[in-house]
């Protein structure tokens, strides 16, 4: 970069920045981010998932276009992915200063274009333009929460070259959203208290209106933790017994089998009334971990968790034709009932 | 001697109990809570539930926390003749959370990642202590240091490596409040583990506590006068590791503590060894309780430990500072 193009984007800057604030906060219509020039959509064949939440996103529009899992992908959740993307490497993931991929490897993997998905604000645009200019690769940003996933599938798969995929899987995320409002008008005014119980001692939760209780709230529950920062936040056992939640989810395995036998723990209210729920985590989190398209799966059995609401004669069943609709592959029916075991 | 600083010791210690007792988010009021304390263990109703298995197990763990890191502190800073050492300088904390951040990324349960830190802590001043002793061309000391910096660097390097390794919505937070430190999940159970070892680490400490001040004069002095250093100072460091290790494994990485309370208790009492650990075993456990009480009762979600004892400590410490410079 010469002086003067250097002194030009120096005066740009500002510029840039509120540009890209206002495009991340503007409530207008969802719009994907692009740096570069994308190929045409039939010849998108190599995708590089920059996170977690756009590597799931790809997998259910395009298995065979991805190459490679953002995170790692431990072996009792490869058991739940079609034969196409179970054995696909880890490759890392590309986030600013937390990337765990060199650009040269990136490079040297040739994808056609980088997805990511998710949060989207100044921050991230900024790294996504930096390894666009440094790579030459294509970066496309889908915006987007929870709500926005009937659009997120359907732009995402036309960008990718899969528009009927899209669309198809756009109208089931719409079947899914509409259903959990449909749960959350019927319980009304009653809105279930509900503690998230996560990490290994179960004091660690999610705050309300944080991207990780979205489909808490979706679902029409509230979780008791509430106050300014981030979205995780550690807190008191004597806090939640104050707060006395009605149900306590969790998606620690250690902690659901742990909690009934500690002397506080099995005194809470809702323990007593056998309200603890060990949220499913295969082969993605139902409530996060990511928080993509995987949690759609989540929405009808945290309403029947919250509500008391139907879910249809068998759960197994449900469950296992929403992985054939997204993932297009599911296990045998004794895999659904273990993953649903304790929920 | 004038007896005052301890009464002031005392005085604390007790504002510390009672405070830690009183407040919490679940308000109880002073006859509720005499009740509950009256009626043990297990008696029916919140307000025992409260008292007996939430507030009393985490005050406890306060206290020996406080207690432990202060000991442990105090002795170091003795032994190395510098005021600027904490109980980590060995490596302690920075071995603990390796093995903490490995145990959460295998998904460990909480006494498993408790056992891990315990173990790291361990391990690491284990490995410095071993390659000090190889080293014999240097002052012993000089080599100690460096060599807890160095292993220590390496054990920081490891829980680097293993928060890029962890997932980032469900483990990496659970390894950043594990470092950050509290007590927000200390059980009964925590403490009767955790006690036995502090006290099999104060023991030690407290029966050397005449001997201790020989540390202050070169190797040779010390020999002198009939003192077999390298072993007392082997002493010490597994006396001091046994309580720091047994307090980061249930409270995590809390700074400051044993950096700070050893001089103010200097300032209190004198920088006599046999004096000045008592005193900062009392101020230690006060402190960290009401840094504690502070944590857990200020909002609704947990402020870290360690961000507490900084902020209150540190400004603190300066005022001691302040009024010890100009009294002498």
């Amino acid at each position: 970069m010469n002086r003067r193009t250097f002194l030009a984007r120096l005066a740009a800057l500002p510029l840039s920045r509120a540009v890209a604030r206002s495009v991340a906060w503007s409530a207008g219509p969802m719009k994907a981010h692009i740096f570069g020039s994308l190929p045409a959509p039939g010849r998108v064949r190599r995708v590089f998932a920059a996170g977690p939440p756009a590597a799931v996103l790809a997998h259910v529009l395009a298995p065979d276009r991805l190459l490679g899992w953002p995170m790692q992908v431990p072996p009792e959740a490869r058991a739940f992915l079609g034969p196409a993307v179970r054995e696909r490497p880890f490759l890392g993931r590309l986030s600013g200063r937390g990337s765990t991929v060199p650009l040269e490897k990136l490079l040297a993997l040739g994808p056609d274009l980088i997805l990511d998905a998710g949060t989207v604000d100044a921050t991230f645009l900024s790294a996504a333009e930096s390894v666009h200019e440094r790579t030459g690769i294509p970066y496309v940003l889908i915006p987007g929460r929870l709500s926005d996933s009937p659009w997120q599938l359907s732009e995402t798969g036309r960008l990718l070259g899969a528009p009927e995929r899209g669309a198809e899987l756009a109208r089931e995320a719409e079947r899914l959203l509409a259903e959990a409002g449909e749960a959350r008008r019927r319980a009304g005014a009653r809105t279930p208290r509900v503690y998230v119980a996560r990490g290994p001692d179960g004091l660690e939760t999610v705050k309300a209106g944080s991207l990780n209780a979205e489909s808490l709230a979706l679902a029409g529950g509230e979780s008791v933790a509430d106050g300014p920062g981030g979205g995780v936040a550690r807190v008191s056992f004597e806090q939640v017994a104050a707060w006395a939640p009605e149900i306590v989810l969790t998606q620690d395995a250690a902690f659901f089998a742990s909690a009934p036998r500690d002397d506080r723990w099995r005194r809470l209210p809702a323990l007593r009334a056998g309200r603890l729920h060990l949220v499913p985590r295969l082969p993605f989190g139902w409530l996060d971990e990511p928080p993509g398209v995987n949690r759609l799966v989540g929405l009808p059995w945290l309403a029947s968790r919250l509500h008391g609401a139907a879910v249809g004669s068998d759960e197994p069943e449900r469950v296992r034709a929403f992985h054939l609709a997204f993932y297009g592959f599911a296990p045998e029916r004794p895999a659904f009932e273990r993953l649903l075991a304790g929920s | 001697m004038p007896r005052w600083p301890w009464l002031i010791l005392g005085v604390l210690l007790a504002l510390a109990v009672v405070s830690g007792l009183a407040a919490g988010p679940i308000s109880l009021g002073p006859a509720d809570l005499l009740r509950a304390l009256l009626g043990g263990p297990s008696a029916e109703g919140q307000a025992a539930m409260v008292v007996w298995s939430l507030r009393l197990p985490r005050l406890a763990a306060a206290l020996l926390v406080g207690a432990a890191l202060s000991a442990a502190g105090t002795s170091y800073q003795a032994m190395f003749r510098n005021p600027l050492v904490s109980p980590d300088i060995l490596g302690a904390s920075a071995g603990a959370g390796m093995g903490a951040a490995l145990a959460i990324l295998f998904g460990l349960p909480t006494l498993g990642i408790q056992a891990a830190a315990f173990a790291g802590g361990l391990a690491a001043v284990g490995l410095v202590t071993l390659v000090a002793g190889r080293v014999r061309r240097h002052d012993p000391v000089l080599v100690l240091v460096l060599a807890g910096i160095a292993i220590g660097t390496l054990f920081s390097a490891g829980i680097s490596l293993a928060k890029v390794l962890a997932d980032p919505t469900v483990q990496l937070p659970s390894i950043t409040f594990w470092l950050l430190g509290g007590l927000s999940a200390a059980t009964p159970g925590d403490v009767a583990r955790a006690a036995p070892l502090v006290a099999a680490g104060l023991l030690p400490l407290l029966l050397l506590r005449h001997r201790v001040d020989l540390l202050t004069l070169s190797d040779e002095e010390a020999e002198a006068l009939g003192e077999d250093v390298p072993r007392l100072r082997l002493t010490l460091i597994v006396a001091a590791t046994l309580v720091t290790g047994a307090s980061v494994a249930i409270a995590g990485i809390v700074g400051w503590v044993g950096l700070v309370v050893p001089h103010a208790a200097r300032l209190l009492v004198g920088p006599r060894f046999a004096r000045s650990l008592p005193a900062a075993v009392l101020l230690g456990a006060a402190f960290v309780a009401i840094a504690d009480t502070l944590a857990r009762s200020a909002a609704a979600i947990e402020l870290p430990l360690g961000i507490l004892t900084a902020l209150v400590g540190a400004p603190a410490f300066l005022w001691l500072l302040a009024r010890g410079g100009r009294s002498s």
